[in-house]
């Protein structure tokens, strides 16, 4: 998965496809959909005082316009966030780059959500 | 199954495992843009106790130097990765939406599709619908769009 032309290959569905990355998905979900099960049934983690899980159920706007973003992105970039820092070790600018960018995004929205409940607070 | 096939298959097998022991021993979901937020934020912040996230990153670093330089030349057939060659526009601007993006949507492949998809969470089964659907529509779109991209510049340059 470091190499972004492989997951390039695999978004191409037109082109010349390249499953090997839905194998990958694939065995990795088939671990945690079997082994979450007895772990999240524990009381708590073995190292831990708690699990620390996602609390949100609903589907809102932001997570489908996130998600839509994110997808554009790693189809640009041919990096999701993984796989562009175990390519750090490649020792070329380019999954560097992305982690800026990625940094950078990241910041943006930050800055952009702080200043939203901010307005959002603030007396009239 | 054939061996490129069996690779990517032991490799999925391997990020589940690694998912799985994050969440038994530490309690955390391996979500990596999450983790990377939360390993800057906090080392900004100046809070403490936050390591497993940086020790988690690094552990991801590791692993890759071990399988480049030392597994996978000695596996048959398979090579040095080859280098990714992109222009600094293209990696910053798809690292950048990628950064918006899992921080609105709260995650990505790792956390919305590893273990989202894992905890049976219908809300990661949404996102991962979506980001699968967009992703292959840029890269389906990507020729015409880049040369409409280089196009535009040379025409305003």
């Amino acid at each position: 998965m470091i190499d972004r032309q492989r997951i390039l290959g695999f978004l191409d569905i037109a082109g010349d496809w390249d499953s090997s990355l839905l194998f990958v998905l694939g065995g990795a979900v088939g671990v945690t959909v079997i082994a979450f099960r007895p772990v999240l049934g524990r009381s708590r983690p073995l190292l831990a005082e708690r699990f620390w899980l996602p609390i949100k159920q609903t589907i809102d706007l932001p997570l489908i316009a996130g998600a839509a973003i994110f997808g554009v992105g790693w189809g640009i970039a041919g990096y999701c966030p993984g796989p562009a820092i175990a390519a750090l070790v490649l020792g070329r600018p380019s999954p560097a780059l992305f982690l800026l960018g990625l940094v950078a995004g990241s910041a943006a929205h930050g800055l952009f959500e702080t200043s939203m409940s901010r307005s959002r607070t603030e007396p009239r | 199954m054939d061996w490129e096939t069996s690779r990517a298959l032991l490799g999925g097998l391997l990020i589940g495992l690694s998912a799985t022991l994050l969440l038994l021993f530490n309690g955390r979901i391996a979500g990596i843009s999450g983790m990377v937020n939360g390993a800057l934020s906090s080392a900004i912040a100046g809070r403490g106790g936050e390591a497993w996230r940086w020790l988690f990153l690094f552990g991801m670093v590791a692993g890759g130097y071990l399988y480049e330089y030392g597994l996978a030349p000695s596996l048959p057939g398979v090579g040095p990765t080859p280098p990714p060659e992109a222009t600094a526009g293209v990696m910053l601007l798809g690292g950048g939406l990628v950064g918006i993006g899992t921080r609105l949507g709260n995650g990505c492949t790792s956390g919305h599709g590893v273990c989202g998809l894992g905890r049976l969470s219908l809300r990661s089964l949404v996102a991962v619908v979506t980001f699968m659907a967009t992703a292959i529509a840029t890269v389906l779109s990507r020729g015409t769009w880049l040369d409409t991209a280089s196009g535009l510049t040379r025409h305003l340059v």
